[in-house]
């Protein structure tokens, strides 16, 4: 794809601006950096955040039949959730292999479903295909929204300045209707930086002036590869890295958003119920590089002389200053094992997920 | 883009600096600004010897990982060890603390950019 081909989100004149690094990222011309990624990182840990997050697709459930679709078609029990409650969940092909991992929001009259921007048109058509057979409109409606998240331990002070809805009441996986700055916006309690945090969906013609105040309130513009590195530290999965078709959700390690005692059938749910009775294929282990060097995205992990699997994700945390990872191995290894760094074998170990974990207040 | 004038480059992005038969190698001030938070660098064992051409280390960002070419054949004579505790020199002086190693010439190589060819070959690479 040339250059001239790549989407740009309602924010790409405040990012080239600010000076953003700006790169194709799953077809869109996106900030991976402004200052830098450590800067960044620290600044969501410690102080507030500001990304742009609109290449992330929206896709919305309609129809009297919304609920019994969206049932079928990811692993939570969405029966479960209340109105204004949001929900992690995977969306799976019939051998349990993943599609992609969504956010689910139930709203009064029908379901938002977030998507990973990647896997847009090919989640729109698992989803057009699966759910022929009943009385729902599925319309992709990622074009009407941008997407901001604020996300670290003052993204609510600094928000609460710009609505009034009242945020302190606002639980985490929570989302309300509003207004910030006098725009029209969905203020989600989410986030996939493991700080506490909002996602904020609104207009596109009113993102880059609450951009721009929000950046004046103190928020830092943090770029795609801050985000990387705190949801890395955070253990959550990169869809691509950790999530694909040949890895199933609870291989990765997110059982917690799998309902197998669902009592509408998701389509897998056989499959992920097999893999759970019979034993899992590969398991998704965090683990933390003792030797010198980063592991990275695919490199091969070995215990003994063999190979044992793959890092799916890894860098250098910001946070704790070590090389960390996540991999995809063989269900029998053990804590230790070697992951090979450009054909050099360095010793590494499993440590427990998250990699970091915020103070609740 | 800082490009000092007195030094010369290569088209992988390194310095070079020649002062009697020793070479010092780092990389420019756009490699630095292009790979971001430099956060390891893998040096070369001291005594180690390189043809013009082969790698010698790696340097990592948080995102990236680049290797390192040098473009003159010889000996490591010293390695900045100040790397392995402060990576981030290469960054904040890429041309000074940030150098990354030193070697004895027994081979020259082929033809090294001089600072304004190494701008005009960054320019037209952008």
């Amino acid at each position: 794809m040339s250059e001239g081909d790549l989407r740009r989100t309602p924010l790409y004149e405040e990012h080239k601006s600010l000076g953003a690094r700006l790169v194709d990222f799953a077809g869109w011309e996106m900030p991976v950096q402004y200052e830098g990624i450590k800067a960044e990182h620290n600044a969501v840990r410690n102080h507030a955040g500001l990304f742009d997050v609109s290449h992330m697709g929206e896709v919305v459930f309609r129809g009297p039949d919304a609920e019994e679709a969206v049932q079928r078609l990811v692993t939570r029990d969405v029966t479960r959730q209340e109105t204004g409650q949001a929900g992690y969940s995977a969306v799976c092909y019939e051998d349990g292999g993943t599609v992609d991992d969504v956010i689910v929001y139930r709203r009064p009259d029908d379901f938002l479903v977030v998507v990973n921007a990647s896997n847009r048109e090919k989640d729109l058509e698992h989803f057009r295909e699966n759910t022929k057979d009943l009385d729902v409109e599925v319309a992709d409606e990622s074009d009407d929204w941008a997407l901001l998240a604020v996300q670290g331990p003052e993204a609510a002070g600094i928000l609460q300045d710009f609505t009034d809805a009242d945020l302190s009441n606002l639980k985490p996986f929570r989302f309300v209707e509003g207004a910030i700055g006098g725009a029209k916006t969905s203020i989600s309690r989410t986030g996939y930086t493991g700080e506490d945090g909002f996602e904020l969906y609104l207009s596109p013609d009113d993102a880059p002036h609450l951009w721009r105040e929000l950046l004046k309130a103190g928020a830092t513009p943090a770029g795609l590869g801050a985000r990387d590195t705190l949801r890395l530290e955070a253990g959550m999965c990169l869809y691509g890295n950790e999530l694909d078709p040949e890895t199933t959700p609870l291989e990765a390690g997110i059982d917690f958003a799998v309902h197998l005692d669902k009592e509408q059938e998701f389509i897998g749910q056989e499959a992920l119920r097999r893999e759970k009775e019979e034993g899992l294929g590969k398991k998704l282990v965090g683990f933390e590089v003792e030797g010198k060097g980063i592991a990275r995205h695919d490199y091969p992990v070995r215990a003994g002389e063999e190979n044992v699997g793959r890092v799916t994700s890894g860098t250098l945390s910001p946070t704790l200053g070590k090389a960390i990872g996540l991999a995809l191995v063989s269900p029998g290894v053990e804590d230790r094992f070697e992951v090979l760094i450009r054909d050099r074998p360095v010793e590494a170990h499993a440590v427990q997920l998250p990699f970091y974990k915020r103070e609740k207040k | 883009m800082n490009v000092p004038e007195e030094l010369q480059y290569t088209r992988s992005h390194e310095w070079v600096r020649t002062e009697d038969d020793t070479a010092t190698i780092g990389i420019t001030d756009h490699a630095q600004d292009e790979l971001g938070d430099v956060v390891f660098v893998e040096l070369p064992e001291q005594d180690a010897t390189f043809d013009a051409g082969d790698s010698f280390g790696t340097v990592e960002s948080v995102k990236a990982v680049s290797d390192l070419y040098t473009p003159i054949g010889g000996e490591v004579v010293e390695i900045n060890e100040t790397l392995n505790d402060s990576p981030e020199k290469i960054n904040e002086d890429p041309y000074g603390e940030g150098w990354i190693v030193k070697l004895r010439v027994s081979d020259e190589g082929s033809e090294l950019l001089s600072a304004s060819d190494y701008e005009q070959f960054v320019e037209e690479e952008g």
